[in-house]
């Protein structure tokens, strides 16, 4: 499909793609481009001008410090987290990234554009929400450093805002986590899914679909019924559509968000 | 600093000849390669990145060629179906193919030798479960994948 007429720029460093983004109103920073390349093709997205990130170092990586500290680079691909050696130090991350689509797509998409494109049947924005990841923001003016809760501010919209950049996700050493989701076929898109992760004993459950934002839960313990019952008494609202009617995907909500907290508690357990 | 441009003159190598093109940012890898190129071994068979029908190996990545512009392709070194062939006669993942039904219109057939090329190269002996999995992107609408698998299967060391 022709794309709506579009300028490029393959910027060399961080700094310049900053520099790009604020002189040029309407530009976007194209990552993985799994996402943004099709939106373009439907116009559901018509930037001005794409600042590509591929090929940039700086925001590639995975580096695993001394105290279990993962620190990954924005640019860097499902595939390469899923090979990573470190990112094996917080094993759900590989394991959620492997169920991303295909091996195509894994090669291509990246950690950063997931959580930026923020659609609300992405798997990483309830994983990173769950396991207390921090998102570094780099702008004009330097960088901030905010949460999952600070980040994820709605359907496609992230705290990082024009003329800024998601330079790197850092994830904190752990290793009670669990995933759960029920996709259209086998590594499909998600209809409902949920993350669960179990730090100083105190459980975190991000549910993913049935808002515009990960809804982040805190279940007094991993046990089925109080996992249920914080899911129940979030009052959730999920959107209807073909795949799923607004009840079935709470219903979801609550079947996913058990399995996802009982996985974590068998390996925090572990 | 770089400056924004509405096309852009790129270097590639596709199946070992090198081309050089000044191509529109609006450009398809995909689109390229058919149109500019005339390699139309590669097909476009949803242009939604769901199919596979696309896919080409860039710079040793198995990707989905709608889902890449050409001007990012610049430099890159690319394979396509059309590079499998050694001297003209086809190498022994096609012929496996051939052998084994493994194509009924042959749309997807493009596709699903670039990916299964990528699986060998990075794993020879792959369990029919990995087999799946690296053809997963990629869809027969004849449903012929029993055959696809054993000829994948029949050249996996």
């Amino acid at each position: 499909m022709l794309l709506r007429e579009v300028e490029y720029v393959k910027p060399s460093s961080v700094a310049e793609a900053i520099e790009l983004l604020v002189e040029n109103e309407g530009a976007r920073a194209l990552a993985g481009g799994q996402t943004l390349i099709n939106v373009m093709k439907a116009r559901a997205a018509s930037p001005d001008a794409l600042v590509d990130l591929n090929g940039l170092e700086e925001l590639k990586g995975i580096d695993l410090a001394p105290d279990g500290t993962l620190t990954i680079g924005a640019m860097t691909t499902y595939s390469e987290i899923v090979a990573s050696a470190e990112a094996k130090a917080r094993p759900i991350l590989g394991e959620v990234c492997a169920q991303i689509a295909d091996v195509q797509v894994r090669n291509r998409g990246t950690i950063g554009g997931n959580i930026c494109s923020n659609d609300p049947t992405n798997h990483l924005p309830p994983l990173v929400t769950a396991v207390g990841a921090r998102m570094t923001i780099l702008g004009r003016d330097g960088e901030r450093v905010v949460s999952a809760e600070e980040f994820f501010l709605g359907v496609y919209m992230t705290a990082v805002g024009p003329g800024e950049l998601l330079t790197r996700v850092t994830i904190p050493a752990g290793k009670g986590d669990g995933f759960a989701a029920v996709t259209l076929g086998v590594d499909g898109t998600c209809i409902a899914n949920a993350a669960a992760s179990i730090q100083d004993g105190s459980l975190r459950v991000a549910l993913g679909c049935v808002d515009a934002v990960p809804v982040l839960l805190r279940p007094e313990s991993a046990d089925a019924d109080a996992v249920r019952e914080a899911v129940r008494a979030a009052g959730l609202e999920p959107p209807s559509d073909v795949h799923a009617s607004s009840e079935y995907r709470r219903h979801l909500a609550e079947v996913l968000a058990v399995r996802a907290a009982a996985q974590a508690a068998e390996r925090a357990g572990g | 600093m770089a400056t924004v441009a509405s096309s852009k003159s790129i270097t590639v190598t596709v199946n070992g000849t090198t081309y050089e093109r000044e191509v529109p940012a609006r450009k398809l890898l995909i689109h390229f390669l058919r149109d500019d190129l005339d390699l139309t071994g590669s097909h476009i068979g949803c242009d939604t990145g769901n199919c596979g029908a696309c896919s080409v190996i860039v710079d040793g990545t198995l990707v989905k060629s709608c889902m890449m512009l050409a001007v990012q392709a610049d430099g890159a070194t690319i394979e396509t179906v059309e590079g499998l062939a050694e001297d003209g006669e086809l190498n022994e993942l096609q012929r496996s193919f051939n052998e084994h039904h493994a194509l009924q219109c042959g749309y997807c057939t493009p596709g699903m030798l670039m990916s299964a090329t990528a699986l060998l190269r990075a794993n020879p002996s792959p369990s029919e479960q990995e087999i799946r999995k690296a053809l997963q992107g990629n869809i027969c609408r004849c449903t012929g994948y029993w055959n696809i698998i054993e000829a994948v299967k029949a050249v996996a060391k």
